[in-house]
């Protein structure tokens, strides 16, 4: 038989950005003095040399078909100068060196149904992952759970309400791909998982699922004549983290697998070092195909937030500073013994940030 | 082609956010290629009916391109025979431009190298930072990668092995940029390629650079190696914007918003409304930067710290990326190579000795910081710790040796910083 001859892959990497990037971004890369805001969505940069960027910030729905991306390609060749980025959190910045083009570049986004916003004290895009779409061990669809939720949003999105940013993520499993947000919402599975015994033997390397489990909870056995394994179910916390080494060890559940909120997570170093999300709700029904629950608690968190909190608090602050209790007091949730953390360990003594004296 | 009926899936089409239901539908009804029509309508078939289940349906395996190990996410259907069109959907992870640059060229062709061969949907970007080519066969995997690899593409990283790295805007854009991110980024994943495309780690490991401490990508909280620029002078300060700002917003809301909001209190209003900054107490935070660009910038003295460890809950718990290297400026080649050294001394360690499945950031705790350090010929500073320890049970018997290190680095009444 012939070979087949393959082509050998091109090991090139990241590529270089510069050669995207905008000539009067090249031109004072390194050199930008200050920044404004003239209005919700839009940035602009002023560099030592008086030169100055327009940038117009549009949210999408991520997971974009070709016509989407296409037409975003078009409106920045009509509309722009051809120069485009993409955020952290999925939105596309249209760069432009005459702000005059703002105005027209923002009505052709709005008219082909993106939204421009999401700049300073807004809701930001949501951060999230793929859910049913195509995750191998999603529990809900984030993508669903998102446009459900960002539809009533959106008006926060569009302005500078807020007492400062507000980064909502949403994630399918506990394994919190969405990432720490002021506001996550994330599965929370409730039920150990169920075993197809049958499965097991041929499809799990059982060792490695053994040593996968947090709590020591999994352990060989055999079950109906055949190598298996089997859960402690007291000890077992349903995190889930057997089930992508091992999908016989089902943990998701259209019943059981809730969903959870977090807040409080907080990437930045400005004012306090950068925070994890805590838990302040859970047990919400996974509800598709507009997860209405989610949406009515995440609102009630954010109109507490914005009712009561200083101007530059993000709600990490703003709960560091008024306390606990009156969050569950302003927000209505109760308070149980699961927002009580009677796991982990600590690592409180080392430096987690990058608040440094020189 | 009989169209699967989406009554779920449509109610996700109303409301003013825009709708992927409505994109992926776009895909179905109208684009001139049966295969992607076809591939299109299937997938909504099954997302249907995980709507209606609450279940999902796909399952992994192993797709590669010829000469690599990774840099896909196999998809294969467990309900391939009611949706046979969509049954195998892989997903290429393809690393974007530092900083995430595009034109509106490169994305069109990008465009159509995929309409050739995908199913037409792409997100920019997934969480690690990958363009997400969503949906292909085993085949046109291999196909599409060809295409793009021969004009700059290449792909990223899964499973146990060093991943897409991300860096922020940076000094492109950025007026509080600190360090000239793309170059860093490219440095140091493009140094690991090797390690990226044939994953043979312990586990992931993520590289994740922020030009300044806002950390835009997340990287103390997501990486495993956080590269974030700082600097160690005195920040600049143009009273007259100052001035300016006061007389714009009030002296009230100076106070109120940015004086009492510094975590060190190191800033005070003169009587002249001038800002007074004890500059030796500014622990970089940014907040005062952040409420008033015009006036506040980060000094001139800049270069970058290091914190390694950052990860999510699995599975001893949430770690935060720790400071290795509190500060080391990024000038010359030399030093860009003292920062690819630490990064390969860090990653052989991690190779030989975290447990399988185990992050760096665990290893660490499992080892103690102190034996990472002395393996990585890394000199103690107290950066690194918010308090010295609590715990009494701790041997000093060497102290004098310990203590003749640290005054070799650093005489007395000398600044620790001029040593590093």
């Amino acid at each position: 038989m012939a070979q087949v001859k393959r082509r050998t892959p091109i090991e090139s990497g990241c590529p270089d950005g510069i050669q995207y990037m905008h000539p009067v971004m090249q031109k004072n890369f390194g050199l930008w003095k200050y920044h404004d805001d003239p209005r919700p969505g839009v940035l602009r940069h002023i560099a030592y040399s008086g030169d100055e960027i327009w940038t117009v910030r549009a949210a999408t729905q991520r997971i974009l078909d070709l016509f989407s991306l296409r037409k975003l390609c078009e409106i920045g060749d009509v509309y722009a100068d051809g120069y485009v980025r993409f955020t952290i959190r999925s939105n596309i910045e249209f760069m432009v060196a005459d702000g005059a083009k703002v105005d027209g570049l923002i009505e052709a986004l709005e008219q082909s149904g993106f939204v421009v916003g999401g700049t300073r004290n807004s809701i930001a895009s949501i951060s999230h992952t793929q859910g049913w779409l195509h995750c191998d061990i999603p529990a809900t669809d984030a993508s669903g759970v998102v446009k459900s939720m960002m539809d009533q949003l959106i008006d926060e999105f569009r302005s500078w309400n807020m007492p400062n940013r507000v980064h909502i993520t949403t994630s399918c499993c506990q394994i919190n791909c969405g990432g720490q947000g002021d506001i996550a919402i994330n599965i929370q599975h409730t039920k150990p998982p169920k075993i197809n015994h049958d499965q097991v033997a041929n499809v799990c390397e059982r060792p490695s699922v053994v040593a996968r489990c947090p709590v020591a909870a999994i352990r060989p056995a055999m079950v109906n004549g055949k190598p298996s394994l089997e859960v402690d179910e007291r000890k077992c916390v349903c995190c889930g983290a057997c089930y992508p080494p091992c999908p016989p060890m089902q943990i998701n559940d259209p019943e059981h697998s809730k969903l959870a909120i977090w807040i409080g997570g907080n990437h930045s170093n400005a004012r306090g070092r950068p925070t994890f999300q805590k838990l302040v709700a859970a047990g919400i029904p996974n509800n598709p195909p507009r997860w209405p629950e989610t949406t009515a608690i995440v609102k009630r968190i954010l109109a507490a937030y914005k009712d009561n909190a200083r101007d530059w608090e993000r709600i990490n602050d703003w709960v560091e500073r008024i306390g606990w209790p009156r969050f569950f007091e302003l927000t209505e949730l109760p308070f149980t013994k699961f927002h009580i953390d009677n796991w982990r360990g600590q690592q409180k003594s080392l430096n987690a940030s990058t608040h440094l004296r020189f | 082609m009989n169209k699967h009926k989406t009554p779920m899936l449509d109610q996700l089409e109303s409301g003013e956010w825009p709708s992927f239901i409505s994109g992926i539908k776009r895909l179905r009804d109208d684009h001139p290629d049966q295969r992607i029509r076809e591939t299109t309508n299937d997938l909504l078939g099954q997302l249907e009916h995980s709507y209606e289940t609450v279940k999902g349906y796909w399952k992994g395996g192993t797709v590669s391109v010829f000469g690599y190990g990774g840099g896909i996410i196999p998809r294969f259907s467990e309900v391939g025979d009611l949706f046979p069109k969509s049954r195998e959907f892989h997903t290429l992870r393809v690393q974007p431009p530092a900083g995430n640059y595009y034109t509106t060229g490169i994305l069109r062709r990008l465009a159509d190298s995929w309409e050739k061969w995908g199913s037409g949907l792409v997100t920019f970007h997934g969480q690690t930072g990958n363009i997400m080519f969503i949906g292909a066969t085993t085949d046109n995997t291999q196909h599409f990668f060809d295409e793009i690899n021969d004009y700059g593409f290449d792909l990223g990283g899964a499973g146990p092995c060093v991943r897409t790295a991300q860096s922020c805007v940076g000094s492109g854009r950025c007026e509080q940029s600190c360090a000239n991110e793309h170059k860093i980024h490219r440095k140091l994943v493009n140094n690991f390629l090797d390690e990226m495309h044939r994953p043979a780690l312990p586990y992931k490991f993520k590289f994740k650079i922020s030009g300044c401490p806002n950390d835009c990508m997340n990287a103390i909280e997501r990486s495993d190696f956080a590269v974030i620029g700082t600097w160690r002078d005195d920040m600049q300060v143009n009273q007259n914007e100052v001035k300016a700002y006061v007389a714009h917003k009030g002296r009230k809301y100076l106070i109120d918003n940015v004086l009492t909001r510094c975590p060190t209190h190191a800033l005070s209003l003169d009587d002249d409304d001038t800002l007074r900054v004890d500059n030796p107490n500014c622990v970089r935070c940014m907040h005062c930067l952040n409420i008033m660009p015009k006036a506040l910038s980060p000094g001139k003295d800049r270069g970058i710290s290091i914190l390694i460890g950052g990860k999510r809950t699995l599975k001893i718990g949430d770690r935060f990326g720790t400071i290795i290297v509190p500060f080391m400026k990024l000038e010359t080649e030399d030093d860009y190579a003292r920062l690819v050294e630490i990064s390969e001394r860090t990653i052989d360690f991690f190779a030989e000795n975290a447990l399988e499945h185990e992050r760096i950031g665990e290893m660490i705790e499992r080892i103690g910081l102190v034996n990472f350090l002395d393996a990585l010929d890394i000199e103690m500073d107290p950066n690194m710790i918010v308090h010295p320890r609590e715990n009494s049970y701790v041997r000093t018997d060497n102290w004098d040796e310990e203590a003749a290190k640290w005054f070799e680095h650093h005489p007395r009444g000398k600044k620790t910083a001029d040593a590093v």
